[in-house]
């Protein structure tokens, strides 16, 4: 997916002035963080699974080489081909490939975040091979332009049924309608017929586990089922470092994803899919292809973004942000939004692309309390905050303003005489007041919000003057 | 030009700081890892398994019916969808052939769903009382499409395979398959989704009910 990150500021306010998405976004605001508290009553010790959670996905990330290889050895020996990519963009050409080799015309495609970083759907058109989202959001975004997703898990979290019902209406050329239940069926006998007749499915995956060589696939609707069991060929596209060792890890993860996601106890299919059909079995895809995408994943082991995939995908970071939930998924420029996104993006697409997008956060660290894996993303943004100074791309007044600061600071009285000319200032633009409405140095910064006055004596020359009084 | 394999995996070898002397040891210790799986901590519940899933199979929105012996399934099964008025077309499971089911009335077939049977019979490998949840694993004898293409699910879940959590039934699972399933399909009541303004609706692209028939 094409990068649109550089232009965030333009970008949030347009969404900030967007009657309509705002409605839309209020609507559902904080829903899934209730839901996720509510559902943690019902693991005995939440943070021992969460910790065992953590320690799972560090463990492998130490010897990923390792783990990669023995899922490969284990997938291979059950009649799966795995395929690597370094970039997206050799992705697509490997799903093309297969495509191509088993003839096929018509992908019914699952959910999967990396078939969006690598621009998937674009690049199997130019080939003429036609790719069906079939995951409800993912379809809606689809038949709208290929509009891009708004939250990973919650693709059109920003969207209400009347905007849905007005785009089956011109698309499927069928008769409006406001009910979710008929708008679901309408999908749902839309997309029947497309797996039934669908050469390939492609899905994701969320975890690849190395005891058996298989890969998980957790969804509510069914599509993932449908897209990897009817067609004959699946082939699962997923990121190198999904793998997990065994089974039993997989249960302790799966106490922990749909519960982070939408507070569900457990998702309604989790599908573990092992190799293509074997002789005798009734049902299942001749062939199965696995597409491990690196994309940016390993430059990050071994350094100070290596927590960072430990990420599982839940969406309980943007689900809890505050800045996310104010200016919505798009305005964040690429595949991933929220406090993950802001990490990732400049990572995987590079600092100078997303310079803005580690700032727009306010460090309060909803991300890092609710993070199922423990990644502590408030962390990791200043941290990239640091590399973009040390990269020189922060404005110049930006920099100017530090470097003057830092030499003021570094002269206590200077200092001191400083503030207590800013404290007078300042409240003489309070007036009396507790708050300043307007900064006359700085208006931006009293657009939307006030100011407090400060203190009629600064803390230093308070604590001085009770020293002096012996107090 | 190296495979896009060999410059990933040198990468990571790279980064990790893995010397070829230290391979073999790295991949022991992982077959290690694997071979020494244990469960992580998981809540534990006392009394009746049975009673624990049913509770939460049901607030799963499954229905459950129960009955005393493999013998009287083909009859639940034909008088619950009576009931519902699903009609008598039912499609099931080769695992399930050996029932009487023409006995009960209803017109069934032995084997696959297609796309327009209205209602498919499975078993289920276990059960899981945690989350009220069914293990299907696919094979010869049961097709994945039987609790995915009809709109109406019925498994028939034998009381004693009802086990507390997960890890319980994967190791029943290690011992019972020498080859394991192509597919594991673990199902927590009907197909929903919550895509359009987070509001819940059943049947999303698989069945829009899930029936429980407890044997034993």
């Amino acid at each position: 997916m094409e990068i649109r990150s550089m232009h965030f500021v333009s970008r949030v306010r347009q969404r900030l002035d967007d009657t309509e998405l705002q409605r839309n976004l209020q609507r559902t605001r904080g829903r899934n963080a209730a839901a996720r508290l509510a559902s943690l009553s019902s693991l005995d010790d939440f943070d021992a699974v969460r910790e065992r959670a953590t320690e799972i996905r560090a463990s492998v990330l130490r010897d990923l080489d390792v783990w990669l290889e023995r899922f490969e050895a284990q997938a291979t020996r059950r009649g799966a081909t795995v395929l690597w990519a370094r970039d997206g963009d050799e992705a697509c050409r490997l799903v093309i490939d297969i495509a191509r080799r088993h003839d096929v015309k018509t992908v019914v495609k699952a959910k999967s975040m990396v078939s969006e970083e690598a621009g998937l759907n674009a690049a199997l058109e130019a080939a003429g091979i036609r790719p069906v989202e079939t995951d409800l959001g993912e379809y809606i975004l689809q038949i709208n332009d290929n509009e891009p997703p708004s939250h990973i898990i919650m693709p059109v979290i920003h969207k209400s049924k009347e905007q849905v019902s007005e785009l089956f209406a011109r698309v499927h050329g069928t008769a409006a309608k406001t009910d979710i239940v008929e708008l679901t069926r309408e999908a749902r006998e839309k997309l029947r017929p497309e797996f039934l007749g669908a050469e390939m499915g492609i899905s994701g995956g969320n975890f690849l586990i190395a005891e058996t060589g298989s890969v998980a696939i957790v969804t509510n609707e069914g599509n993932g089922r449908m897209c990897t069991t009817m067609p004959r060929v699946h082939v699962a596209l997923t990121g190198i470092e999904k793998v997990i060792p065994t089974l039993d890890d997989l249960a302790t993860l799966l106490r922990i994803l749909p519960r982070s996601a939408t507070g569900q106890a457990i998702s309604n299919y989790v599908s573990l899919l092992t190799g293509p059909k074997h002789e005798g079995d009734a049902d299942g895809p001749a062939h199965m292809y696995f597409v491990l995408v690196d994309g940016g994943r390993a430059d990050l082991i071994g350094g100070d973004f290596e927590p960072m995939l430990r990420c599982i995908r839940c969406g309980a970071c943007m689900n809890h942000c505050p800045v996310y939930q104010t200016i919505g998924g798009h305005s964040y420029g690429w595949v991933y939004p929220g406090p993950m996104g802001s990490v990732l993006t400049p990572l995987y697409q590079g600092l100078e692309k997303a310079k803005d997008l580690p700032q727009a956060a306010t460090l309060c660290n909803q991300c890092g309390v609710v993070c199922p894996v423990s990644i502590p993303l408030p962390d990791l943004m200043r941290k990239l905050r640091e590399k973009q100074v040390d990269a020189g791309l922060r404005p110049w007044s930006e920099r100017l303003s530090m470097r003057l600061w830092a030499w003021v600071a570094q002269r206590p009285k200077l200092y001191a005489r400083g503030v207590r000319l800013a404290v007078r200032y300042l409240r003489w633009l309070a007036d009396g007041r507790d708050r300043i409405q307007a900064m006359g140095v700085a208006p931006g910064w009293t657009a939307e919000r006030d100011f407090p006055a400060p203190a009629a004596q600064s803390f230093r020359d308070q604590y001085a003057a009770r020293r002096r009084a012996g107090r | 030009m190296s495979s896009a394999r060999d410059d990933i995996l040198g990468r990571l070898r790279q980064r990790i700081g893995r010397e070829p002397a230290g391979a073999p040891a790295a991949h022991a210790r992982v077959e290690q890892v694997i071979a020494a799986s244990q469960a992580g901590p998981r809540p534990s519940y006392d009394g009746d398994l049975a009673a624990r899933f049913i509770e939460r199979a049901k607030a799963l929105i499954s229905t459950v019916d129960e009955c005393a012996a493999p013998a009287d399934v083909p009859a639940r099964c034909a008088h619950w969808l009576t009931g519902q008025g699903l009609g008598r077309q039912v499609v099931v499971s080769p695992a399930l052939a050996g029932l009487d089911w023409a006995a009960s009335g209803l017109d069934a077939r032995i084997g696959a769903a297609g796309g327009d049977d209205p209602v498919g019979v499975t078993g289920c490998f276990r059960a899981i009382a945690e989350t009220g949840t069914l293990m299907l694993c696919s094979g010869a004898q049961s097709p994945a499409v039987n609790s995915l293409l009809p709109e109406t699910h019925i498994a028939v879940v034998q009381r004693e395979h009802i086990v507390a959590d997960m890890e319980a039934a994967f190791a029943v699972a290690r011992d019972a398959f020498e080859r394991w399933p192509r597919a594991v399909n673990f199902v927590s009541g009907p197909s929903r989704t919550a895509d359009i303004e987070q509001t819940i609706v059943l049947g999303a692209h698989g069945p829009y009910r899930v029936h429980l028939l407890i044997v034993g």
